[in-house]
C-alpha cells in the first residue's frame, strides 16, 4: 500500500486551517519544555525520548508523524516474560 | 449524517451520552468485551459482565431505538493471568449464540507479555474454531508498534483465519501500513489524548485510502468523546471530502465489514 498525495485541497487553504491550531501547540510544548527545565530534580528516559522525537520534526519528509511516533516506540520484538504494570508511559526506557 | 459507532464501551457511559449519540445521527453501536478499570476476582464477574452485554445493554440502547451489538473476550490487560482467561473462554461459547454477539473481542496485547501471548492464541483458536468475526485492541503508546507486529504475526500464522474477517483497532501512523498490506480491516480511535485526532485520522485516510478503515470513539470510563465520529466527519467534510465518502467510511465501512456476522442487520436510516 502506497502513501497517496493530498489532492483535496492546497498548502495555502490547509495553512489556513491549521496553522493557528498548530502554532498554539507549538508554543504549549515550549512551555512544557520551559517548565520542566524550571523545576528541581532529575528528568527520566521520557524526556530523552521527546527530544528524540523534536528533532525529528525539523527534518524533511512528509512521515514526521509516524517518525515521532517511532521515536517514541519499543522497537524490539521478543514478547516480555511478564507484564508488571497495564500502564504505558509514552516513551520507551530503554531508548536509542 | 447517519453513522455506525464501532467501538463504544457503552456500560460505562450514561443515558446521556446514547441520547447525544442518536442525535448525531448513530444508528448502531457495537460493544467489545473490556477492561473494567480494575481486575475482576473470578470467572463469574466475566459471566456477569456478558450478561450485561447481551441482555441488559441492549435494552438499555433501544430504549434510544439504537441497535447495540457486542462482542466477547477478556481483554488483554486481564491476561497475565493465564488460568483465569482459560475458565473465561470456557464460557464465552455460552454466550456466542446470543443475537447481538458478532464476534470475539477486544482481543490482543497489552503489554506484549508472553502470556498475552498465550490468551491471544487461545481467543484466536476459538474464533477460527466458531467461525467468530475478530475485533483486535493493539497496545497504547511506546508499546504499540512492536504489539502490533506480534498480532499481525500471531493472526498470519493461523492459517485458518481470514484477515478480511479481522479488524485490527487503535492503528496510528506507524502502524496502519502493515495492517492493511498484511489484509486486515484497520480502526482508527479518535481519542482526545492518545491515540489519534480527527485531523490525523483523515490524515491517513488521505494517504492510506478508505476501503477497509473505520474510525470509532472508544468511548469508555476513561477520557474519551462519544460523539467523536461525527466530530471526525465535521473534519474531512472541512478538509474537502464528500459527503459520500464521509458516510462510506463512517456508515457503510462498518456495516460492511460487520454484515460478515449474519446476525448484523444494516440499520434502516
Amino acid at each position: 500500500m502506497r502513501k497517496t498525495s493530498n489532492r483535496l485541497m492546497t498548502r495555502q487553504q490547509l495553512l489556513d486551517l491549521y496553522f493557528m491550531e498548530a502554532r498554539a501547540k507549538l508554543i504549549d510544548l515550549g512551555a512544557f519544555m520551559d517548565r520542566v527545565e524550571r523545576a528541581t530534580g532529575d528528568e527520566d528516559f521520557r524526556m530523552k525520548g521527546f527530544r528524540t522525537a523534536l528533532a525529528e520534526l525539523n527534518k524533511t519528509g512528509t512521515d514526521r508523524a509516524e517518525r515521532v511516533l517511532l521515536a517514541l516506540s519499543d522497537l524490539s520484538t521478543e514478547p516480555i516474560a511478564a507484564a508488571t504494570t497495564k500502564a504505558a508511559c509514552g516513551a520507551y526506557p530503554g531508548t536509542k | 449524517m447517519r453513522y455506525i459507532e464501532p467501538h463504544g464501551h457503552m456500560v460505562s457511559r450514561v443515558t446521556d451520552d446514547y441520547l447525544d449519540m442518536i442525535t448525531a445521527g448513530c444508528a448502531a453501536v457495537c460493544e467489545p468485551a473490556f477492561w473494567a478499570g480494575f481486575d475482576r476476582s473470578s470467572v463469574n464477574g466475566f459471566y456477569d459482565y456478558f450478561c450485561q452485554l447481551t441482555e441488559h445493554e441492549p435494552k438499555r440502547a433501544a430504549k434510544f431505538g439504537l441497535a447495540h451489538y457486542t462482542w466477547l473476550c477478556i481483554n488483554p490487560k486481564e491476561s497475565e493471568d493465564v488460568a483465569l482467561a482459560q475458565d473465561v473462554l470456557g464460557i464465552i461459547p455460552k454466550f456466542l449464540d446470543r443475537p447481538n454477539v458478532l464476534g470475539i473481542g477486544e482481543i490482543g496485547l497489552n503489554k506484549n507479555s508472553r502470556n498475552e501471548m498465550k490468551v491471544l492464541e487461545m481467543h484466536v483458536d476459538l474464533a477460527a474454531r466458531t467461525n467468530q468475526l475478530i475485533l483486535v485492541h493493539t497496545p497504547h503508546l511506546e508499546d504499540k508498534l512492536k504489539g502490533t507486529r506480534l498480532i499481525v504475526d500471531v493472526l498470519r500464522s493461523d492459517k485458518r483465519i481470514q484477515p478480511e474477517r479481522c479488524i485490527i483497532d487503535h492503528v496510528e501512523e506507524h502502524t496502519i501500513k502493515m495492517v492493511l498490506d498484511a489484509g486486515f480491516w484497520a480502526g482508527m480511535t479518535l481519542y482526545p489524548e492518545s491515540k489519534c485526532t480527527a485531523a490525523r485520522a483523515t490524515d491517513m485516510i488521505e494517504m492510506y485510502g478508505a476501503e477497509r478503515v473505520w474510525m470509532n470513539s472508544a468511548c469508555d470510563w476513561g477520557v474519551s468523546v462519544p460523539l467523536a465520529v461525527p466530530y471526525a466527519a465535521l473534519e474531512m467534510r472541512k478538509r474537502g471530502h464528500s459527503n459520500e465518502a464521509v458516510d462510506r467510511l463512517i456508515f457503510q465501512n462498518p456495516a460492511r465489514f460487520m454484515s460478515q456476522s449474519p446476525k448484523f442487520k444494516v440499520p434502516k436510516f
